[in-house]
């Protein structure tokens, strides 16, 4: 072969583009069809949520991680409070866990039906991204109901909830959950045997086990090669260790196995949602220390001290003890951790927030090398990546 | 079962600067010159994944800046923070050769506090534009609101941005 025909040529790819998901761009090095090597250039959403939230209080914080990962909020908001609640050493009332960890299921199977819809998209599969938006609509009717909002909730407080859920609540989740399994056998149809998609994603993308560890990646990602690690099981939070389900892994690595993971995942959410709902307990649904939480509307009527409280916590908020913590939950694109050290002050001294999505993106180039350039969508789609939570 | 970190610590001897422990959280600070040899000897205990790279700036303190590493062993299931202290100026020990997903975290890094890292591959911007001056996670650079050319805007003093207690 002549010097002339093993010339590389680098196509850029975004930030602009239909199947990034967002403002991503991707610069691929090309020989012919075959990628020779990529690189990722990130940062056009990078915002600097970490600077944002050093300069404002615990409780005002809460507004900002649902705006970092926007596919999974209530997740999101449940790491942050976690992570400010073990600062502080206390925990939620038993109710408000609960209804966190209903919550945070019904986001876990939103965001993969927006995987699964825009990912299917990315292969022109159109019609299923219309039914995947249908069911993730009903899910976040049931926020609305609950929050008020459909997406940037800022429902969850430290040491509790906002208020408590609405009447109706359990049976429209309850419906949700009977109505659900058939539309994922109805998608499974579409998908699962079908021809194109499995010739599209099969032995595409591939990521070892060992590469995926290398690279810090958690999630779907993780498990679709092969390795059983989840945050729920590993180091559980929120009332996770008192349930059944199952943690689905895949073996070969690949788009395909990734699709399966995320399938199954959403199976196990309802399985999770159907405990939860049997065992909701009664109580309250927020911690009743008035140095941590606001006091009920109705006392500061009656009481003086509880004007005082509710004044000390709206100027001033909390002040958690010096010192740092690291809470994780799983989220549905892998570990997604607050790290917040704190001086003592009413502001976190400093906020790191442990993007998964930023750690997954980085095991792009190796997933793409040699492989064909058609298969540069179904990559990122298979990672499900959110560019709000890789740029921050 | 016997504690990871108590096994590390206990390999690293004199190289462990401090040792901490909070609401069940193991911290081991080591000294700079050991870091080498501390993040392979966690990886030799069990830490074999590196979840997380940061950093802290504890302006004014002195030394100013801690590089944290969140390590996690996947089975037994545990955690370990591991820092090493560097002043202004001086460089860490790139953990890119272990890991090779250090690769960004360092480079995130050194894009918001401006910590050098040694035998990085590639040690350049990676979140803000390459033109971008200063580095905005460090406690001295203060957040101000870029001018906005519109009709009837007047820019916030920084005052109103950012309390008086943090401002430089």
């Amino acid at each position: 072969m002549s010097e002339l025909t093993r010339e590389t040529l680098v196509l850029n790819m975004g930030p602009q583009h239909p199947a990034t998901h967002g403002v991503l761009r991707v610069m691929l090095e090309l020989e012919g069809e075959v990628i020779m090597g990529a690189k990722p250039v990130i940062g056009y959403l990078h915002t600097g949520f970490e600077k944002e939230m050093e300069t404002r209080t615990y409780h005002q914080n809460i507004v900002f991680p649902p705006r970092i990962e926007y596919l999974a909020t209530f997740i999101e908001e449940q790491a942050y409070v976690l992570a400010v609640e073990k600062l502080l050493g206390i925990s939620a009332p038993p109710r408000a866990t609960m209804i966190r960890l209903i919550l945070a299921e019904l986001s876990r199977i939103a965001s993969h039906l927006v995987y699964l819809g825009t990912g299917a998209m990315d292969l022109n599969v159109s019609s299923l991204l219309m039914y995947c938006f249908r069911d993730r609509e009903e899910i976040l009717d049931i926020f609305e109901m609950v929050s008020g909002q459909r997406m940037m909730h800022g429902y969850f407080r430290i040491g509790g909830l906002q208020w408590d859920v609405p009447d109706g609540f359990a049976e429209r989740v309850r419906t949700f959950i009977k109505t659900f399994p058939s539309r994922l056998d109805e998608f499974e149809t579409l998908l699962t045997d079908n021809l194109i998609w499995r010739e599209r994603t099969e032995g595409v993308a591939v990521l070892s086990a060992e590469d995926a560890l290398r690279y810090g990646c958690t999630g779907p990602l993780l498990r679709g090669s092969g390795v059983s690690y989840d945050v729920r099981k590993a180091f559980p939070y929120g009332g996770y260790d008192e349930f059944t389900f199952d943690v689905p892994v895949g073996e070969a690595g690949d788009a395909f196995d990734r699709y399966r993971v995320r399938m199954e995942e959403m199976r196990q959410s309802l399985r999770i949602l159907q405990q939860a709902l049997d065992r909701l307990p009664d109580g309250p649904v927020l911690i009743d220390d008035r140095k941590v939480a606001l006091p009920p509307r109705g006392e500061l009527v009656r009481s003086m001290e509880a004007v005082i409280h509710q004044f000390k916590l709206v100027s001033e908020g909390i002040h958690p003890p010096a010192g740092e913590v690291y809470a994780a939950v799983e989220s549905p694109r892998g570990e997604k951790g607050y790290y917040i050290v704190s001086d003592g002050s009413n502001r976190p001294w400093r906020v790191r927030v442990r993007a998964a999505s930023f750690n997954n993106l980085q095991a792009l180039p190796v997933m793409l090398a040699h492989g064909s350039v058609a298969d540069v969508v179904v990559a990122i789609a298979s990672i499900d990546i959110v560019l709000g939570d890789v740029d921050r | 079962m016997t504690d990871l970190v108590d096994t590390l610590a206990a390999q690293l001897g004199a190289g462990v600067v401090e040792q901490t422990r909070f609401r069940d959280e193991r911290t081991l600070v080591v000294d700079r010159a050991h870091l080498g040899p501390a993040l392979d000897a966690a990886f030799g205990v069990g830490f074999t994944v590196l979840t997380d790279l940061t950093a802290v700036d504890r302006h004014p303190g002195v030394p100013r800046f801690e590089v944290v590493y969140l390590l996690t062993s996947m089975v037994p299931p545990a955690r370990l923070r591991l820092k090493v202290r560097v002043a202004d100026g001086e460089t860490v020990l790139s953990a890119t050769g272990r890991w090779p997903g250090a690769n960004w975290l360092e480079r995130e890094v050194y894009d918001l506090f401006g910590i050098r890292f040694d035998g990085h591959p590639d040690l350049t911007r990676i979140l803000l534009p390459d033109d971008w001056e200063g580095y905005p996670l460090r406690k001295d650079f203060a957040l101000v609101e870029e001018p906005v050319q519109f009709i009837g805007h007047t820019p916030k003093v920084p005052s109103q941005i950012i309390p008086k207690s943090k401002q430089p």
